[in-house]
């Protein structure tokens, strides 16, 4: 016999190490806390979402704000009926052409999408980000690394022209600049099946579905239509973060 | 430690073997695309304008062959390993190990394919799209029924602590990998997660920090409790610490995740639990390693000699560095200045390259030996490979302190009339230095892992050829 056998912290440790089926029972037991206890409110807790803060709804109330933090669309208007401010909506076709692009080129690991509170990140991208921003985001897309700027708030920082030819050959507008070229992205059409279909899948989605009609589906085809792949990610790029207009004094955080 | 029966146990060690060699091979692989895109990084030209090799698709793809083609080969190769000889028994199964190893090796091929065609569900360490995180989800449950299976079969009274460590990582990667890869499909080639927002960065953190704590460490540390004592000739320093920081690492770990998300929308409750608890887990962490040193009380004079003792002990000694900056890191303050820099990939690696490459590192080489019953082919080119492993680890991490710090200054400074003092533009020429310094560190590993398996291979041929000259029971 070994020291390992003969050496024992307490009874329950000894019984554990003996039985398989006991340690796996503790194992699957401690593990499953942390998520239980972090996780799962997120879902419930009304705090979490900045549309359904008691908390932001007051400290709007007292700023006398009165702007939405989620587009409330009325019967029979369209997606072109929004407005940049008249709050968060789900992505329009060739905008979600252009995400879907955005994430298959990897784009998140190196630009993120999350404004934190600091001066320095006001005066260089913004106002902060807030949760209900995101909302529709499956997968979201905030990023953990900035090779890149953040582009939260890019949308209509830059005109499409810039944008088109920073994409296709970065170095040509910004010299230091170590971003790939995407210039290639002119050469394929957006494919208008697979941008009516990922409409309905996000429609489809248990948390946050997005609330697409028929309608939206069916425009899906004429919006992407001719379009190419560089359209849609400049598209999706000057989509981003105009959707809420922020008041000062305003605390959209808890 | 392992119990000597009468009768010589019979282990099913081939599947063993292949899993090792393979494991060498993709530690190659896996830095070899490392190095490739840190230079697209210094040398943006290297994207040649081809979509398969830019940044963006390539990076994913280093991140899948060092976490789950080299560290799963490893984790599997050990595992078999471990459970079998503490055991005294052999694996309940070695058919479905054998199954394991043709699954998990045709996921690696599916990854290297599917990667480069940007085919990905957009999620950090599990881009993998729907088709194949159900055959990983089998291929996992297959590997962690069969060491399983192989505890309740030991000939032992107790359960080597090893294995306890294993377990753990087996439970938390199924509900990790099942419930952070709930997706909706379009195509079969392309879905979308069930989840958005701040919802799904708080899973996705669960999952990306626990895929740190449970496969990349507490998988790691069940290599180190065998492979630590088995090559210092010593037992374990401390039986109880071992049983804190086994169920203190447990319970503790996977509350960390939310430190990844500070001053992020998600809400600061969240946030300031995860620090809270990243702070308590500096003592199961040092705990760990300090057992791990400690083990070679008495034998440290070995470390002249032995240059697998050496490859164990610095990764101890990397450990312990990680997992006291990674604490202090999740610290809100030193968050907001580290969050989104290159700090954090240094961190990843001097947790990557110095802690699980190098203890696997340690752990392959002497399990080479025991399994073709041999000597190294060349126990200098073993030390060879230390040194260039160090030194190429070490390179690489304060590049990224450097940079890293250098881009969380100048983002926030301020000039003297209130304006910000750098564009962002002129910080990522400021990296430029720093990430050519990163490639060379990169380089520098890189063939570390080269020469790793040249002698490797060669042992396993000498090991072959001598075995024909003089058959010899083949009783593993």
């Amino acid at each position: 016999m070994s020291d390992h056998d003969k050496i024992y912290s307490t009874k329950l440790q000894d019984k554990i190490e003996r039985s398989t089926v006991l340690l796996f029972i503790f194992v699957a037991v401690a593990v499953a806390v942390a998520g239980i206890v972090e996780i799962v409110p997120l879902f419930y807790l009304d705090t979490t979402m900045t549309h359904l803060s008691p908390n932001v709804k007051a400290s709007q109330k007292s700023a006398g704000d009165t702007a939405p933090i989620v587009w409330d669309r009325k019967a029979g208007q369209t997606l072109d009926d929004w407005k940049p401010g008249d709050g968060v909506r789900p992505y329009k076709p060739l905008e979600l052409a252009g995400r879907s692009i955005y994430i298959r080129e990897g784009c998140y690991l190196c630009h993120s999408q999350m404004i934190r509170p600091f001066r320095d990140e006001k005066d260089r991208y913004g106002h902060y980000s807030v949760s209900s921003e995101s909302m529709y985001d499956h997968p979201f897309q905030w990023g953990s690394k900035r090779t890149g700027p953040d582009l939260a708030r890019v949308g209509g920082k830059y005109s499409d022209e810039w944008q088109r030819r920073h994409l296709g050959h970065p170095r040509d507008v910004v010299p230091e600049s170590v971003m790939p070229n995407f210039f290639w992205l002119d050469n394929a059409k957006v494919d208008a099946g697979n941008v009516a279909d990922t409409m309905k899948v996000m429609r489809k989605m248990p948390f946050y579905p997005a609330p697409y009609t028929d309608a939206d589906i069916a425009s899906a085809k004429a919006e992407v239509d001719g379009k190419t792949e560089m359209d849609a990610v400049i598209a999706y790029l000057q989509g981003l973060g105009n959707h809420i207009k922020f008041t000062e004094g305003v605390n959209y955080r808890d | 430690m392992e119990t000597s029966p009468a009768i010589p146990v019979k282990y099913d060690m081939e599947v063993v073997r292949w899993f090792t060699i393979m494991a060498v091979v993709y530690l190659v692989v896996g830095t070899l695309i490392g190095v490739y895109v840190a230079s697209e990084l210094a040398w943006p030209f290297l994207n040649f304008d081809l979509s398969y090799i830019t940044f963006g698709r390539l990076r994913p793809l280093h991140t899948n062959a060092v976490i789950f083609a080299f560290g799963g080969c490893t984790l599997m190769s050990t595992g078999y390993y471990i459970v079998q000889r503490t055991g005294a028994t052999k694996l309940w199964s070695n058919g479905l190990a054998w199954f394991t190893f043709w699954g998990w090796n045709l996921i690696i091929i599916l990854a290297v394919i599917t990667l480069p065609l940007g085919i990905t569900q957009g999620k950090e360490y599990a881009e993998l799209e729907w088709p194949i995180d159900i055959m990983i989800a089998i291929v996992w449950l297959a590997f962690g029924f069969n060491h399983i299976m192989t505890v309740s079969i030991r000939k032992t009274s107790h359960i080597y602590v090893s294995n306890w460590f294993t377990m753990s990582m087996i439970v938390m990667i199924t509900y990790l990998h099942v419930v952070n890869s709930m997706a909706i499909p379009v195509s079969l080639t392309q879905s979308f997660s069930i989840y958005s927002g701040v919802q799904d960065a708080m899973i996705q953190w669960w999952w990306g920090h626990n895929a740190v704590g449970f496969y990349l460490t507490a998988g790691f540390l069940g290599i180190m409790y065998y492979f630590v004592p088995k090559q210092a000739n010593r037992p374990v320093f401390s039986y109880r610490l071992s049983v804190l920081h086994f169920w203190s690492l447990t319970f503790g770990y996977v509350w960390l995740g939310a430190h990844h998300l500070q001053y992020t929308a998600l809400p600061d409750w969240t946030g300031s639990l995860g620090a809270a608890i990243s702070l308590a887990m500096i003592i199961p962490s040092w705990g760990g390693a300090m057992n791990g040193m400690m083990t070679l009380s008495g034998a440290w004079d070995r470390l002249r000699t032995d240059y697998i003792l050496r490859f164990l002990v610095v990764s101890l000694a990397f450990y312990a560095m990680s997992t006291f900056e990674g604490p202090v890191m999740s610290i809100k303050t030193v968050n907001a200045l580290s969050h989104y820099t290159d700090w954090t990939i240094g961190h990843v690696h001097s947790g990557a390259l110095g802690w699980v490459a190098m203890v696997s590192m340690g752990a392959i080489y002497h399990m080479v030996k025991k399994l073709w019953k041999t000597e190294m082919y060349s126990d200098s080119l073993v030390n060879v490979h230390f040194w260039l492993a160090t030194i190429g680890a070490v390179v690489y991490v304060v590049a990224m302190w450097v940079s890293g710090i250098m881009q969380g200054l100048m983002w926030r400074d301020y000039d003297e009339y209130g304006a910000l003092t750098y564009t962002f533009v002129e910080s990522v020429s400021a990296m430029h230095p720093y990430y050519a310094m990163r490639a060379i560190g990169g380089i520098i590993y890189n063939l570390g892992a080269w020469i790793m398996l040249y002698n490797v291979v060669m042992t396993v041929r000498q090991a072959s050829a001598s075995r024909s000259a003089s058959p010899v029971p083949a009783n593993a």
